[in-house]
């Protein structure tokens, strides 16, 4: 009999902690060749231990495979369509992982002295003018470690430029179809959020916009295209009324891969907003970044931009400190470097019309996919769809299966599920954010992944509502580990069965 | 389903009113479609709430949505029971699963609210 400890495709894994045995290590240090020291003496006695309680000892090659069995446990952009709504879950190119990865940018130390930095330098300058073209915005900072920082950051660009006018103000205005961060975003600056509702349209409504501008808004943070996947086709109207009464427009960048080489929300009246690199400019995301949300705004908000900012003078590079008005260091160094290396060589490698066809296919790709899934689920919000397209559970409800219970099926069927039950103005949301990465093959083979399910809740409901069901585990408990979290490890606990 | 001594608001918040003292809490449509409920977050007892701001805000598996004082005043009480067991919240949303207690400090504001047969008809003309 063949005794098999583990098959090719591992069902389960121990945790390091698990398989740790006393002495092992998967390290080799060289011989000393200093003097050795006394930590006690060198430290003092309280600071100084011999081991850490409970932590795990394994060798290298158990590490090693411990790590890669887990990897093959993901579902990745490289395996198949992520069609996350809101995340734009496009393809990594390859040429941005060579280019970040070649030896003068990887090796790179942010304490080099300038003159050494002159090639990491010229690439933020260019990168910067690349975003201000895009945007059609005056400056851009890349600062900002990913779009809530970069939110915060031109949030509070808004306060100082307000302040240095002798109000700050008091409240934002925040729509009801806009980016979940938006309100905790304005919370942290110090302002007060104030929701409006969405016509029903899904657009801001300007007679609500014009009753609700007054003296103590600061400003009105509005994604565009908002989170429903439409166009605010009144983004200029809206951008009026507030200028009108001293008030500024943020656009939250996060669907610019609806507008990229198309429209340019310079152009319509927007006074400061982010990017996400990690999403529209094609950076590996989710898992917890690294990302990155560089800010651009109209000149009268520059002088605030954080510090350094970026110099050419003698025809070389220097960082510029010496800026009175400016809100100072919003993050440690230069931004994720590695993030702004991939961005730039993917706009490089596009080029401008390549950047354009990106935004083309990205709309085209959700429409087509809107267009299938039409007649087999609700379509709550009539607008034409641009880079997403949000449909509601009614009908599947109606019969005993909701939203998240298709997004579970969809595993089963080898996908990664849309996003779940947001943005919340549409009732048991699905949203769908395709990109423009994938092909009609695999946006068909999606396509009927979502029609079959539909038809299984005609006929099964149970079927879809017990799912996945071809997965490792099966449905985990949501409510049990959000309401009684186990967030780690301690010796003598015995794994959850 | 919703009692008549309630007065209710189309965020789908409710409130009894006993004296000078208003009860609050969610309505069981509230409950059902937020689903699960994982965590609570209540203002302080003293805290001045305003009618139609943030109250605070309840966190199902789904989502976090904020609930919105349907009347002014300053918290008397908050419902420690919730604490521990914020399911109390799928099962009892009516009774002992309320929210707050605030002392009214515009009593004149309850009239506005909507009564249970309003918020009845509310909710139906939403299907």
């Amino acid at each position: 009999m063949i005794r098999k400890t583990r098959p090719h495709i591992t069902q389960n894994e121990p945790l390091l902690f698990e398989i740790s045995s006393p002495g092992k290590k998967g390290y080799q240090l060289p011989e000393l060749d200093v003097p050795a020291v006394n930590a006690s003496d060198a430290l003092g006695a309280a600071n100084v231990r011999d081991g850490i309680e409970g932590f795990p000892e394994v060798s290298e090659v158990e590490a090693i495979r411990h790590f890669t069995r887990l990897s093959t446990w993901n579902y990745a952009i490289d395996l198949g369509l992520y069609p996350l709504g809101s995340c734009t879950m496009k393809y990594n190119p390859r040429v941005n992982e060579l280019v970040a990865r070649l030896d003068g940018l990887a090796w790179a130390h942010p304490y080099q002295p300038e003159e050494l930095s002159q090639g990491a330098m010229e690439i933020m300058a260019r990168l910067e003018s690349a975003l201000e073209e895009i945007t059609g915005m005056d400056a851009v900072t890349l600062q900002p470690a990913a779009g809530a920082h970069g939110e915060l950051t031109g949030i509070l660009l808004i306060r100082a430029a307000l302040e240095a006018g002798g109000n700050p103000r008091k409240k934002i205005l925040v729509p009801d179809s806009a980016h979940g961060t938006n309100p905790a975003t304005v919370t942290m600056a110090g302002y007060v959020v104030e929701n409006i509702q969405s016509n029903d349209r899904g657009m801001v409504d300007l007679e609500t916009l014009e009753r609700v501008v007054d003296a103590d808004v600061a400003a009105l943070m509005l994604t565009n295209p908002n989170t429903l996947g439409v166009f605010e086709a009144h983004i200029v109207e809206a951008a009026d009324i507030l200028h009108a009464k001293g008030a500024l427009l943020y656009m939250d960048g996060a669907n610019m891969n609806a507008l990229m080489g198309i429209a340019r929300p310079g152009d319509f009246g927007v006074d400061v907003m982010h990017l996400n690199l990690h999403k529209t400019f094609s950076t590996p995301h989710g898992g917890g970044g690294p990302g990155a949300g560089p800010v651009a705004v109209k000149k009268h908000l520059e002088p605030f931009l954080p510090t350094p900012r970026l110099k050419r003078a003698a025809n070389r590079w220097a960082f510029d400190y010496d800026r009175p008005r400016s809100l100072g260091r919003v993050r440690a160094f230069h931004g994720n470097f590695g993030v702004l290396v991939r961005a730039l060589a993917y706009i490089l490698a596009c080029g401008g019309e390549g950047l354009k066809a990106v935004t083309m296919d990205a709309v085209l790709n959700a429409t087509y996919l809107r267009k299938l899934l039409e007649p087999y689920f609700d379509l709550p919000k009539s607008a034409p769809s641009m880079h997403e397209v949000v449909f509601g559970d009614d009908r599947q409800a109606k019969l005993g299966a909701r939203n998240v219970d298709i997004a579970k099926r969809l595993i089963d069927y080898g996908f990664h599920p849309y996003t779940v039950s947001f943005p919340m103005i549409v009732h048991g949301a699905m949203m769908i954010e395709p990109t423009e990465t994938e092909s009609k093959r695999e946006l068909d083979l999606f396509a009927d992944a979502m029609i079959s399910i539909a038809r299984e809740i005609e006929t099964d409901p149970k079927q879809v509502a017990s799912a996945p069901h071809l997965t490792r585990t099966s449905r985990v408990d949501e409510v049990t580990a959000a309401r009684k979290p186990v967030v780690r490890w301690r010796p003598g606990a015995t794994p959850a069965d | 389903m919703y009692p008549d001594n309630f007065r209710y608001t189309k965020e789908h918040e409710w409130v009894m009113v006993d004296g000078d003292t208003g009860t609050i809490g969610i309505t069981d449509h509230a409950q059902s479609e937020l689903g699960d409920i994982v965590y609570i977050d209540m203002p302080k007892a003293g805290t001045i709430v305003e009618k139609g701001k943030t109250l605070g805000s309840v966190e199902s598996v789904k989502a976090v949505s904020d609930v919105y004082a349907p009347v002014s005043g300053e918290v008397i009480e908050v419902n420690q029971k919730l604490a521990g067991g914020p399911e109390l919240l799928n099962q009892d949303p009516h009774g002992a699963a309320w929210l707050v207690k605030i002392r009214l400090s515009t009593p004149d504001e309850v009239g506005q609210l909507l009564t249970a047969g309003e918020y009845q008809e509310y909710l139906g003309a939403q299907d």
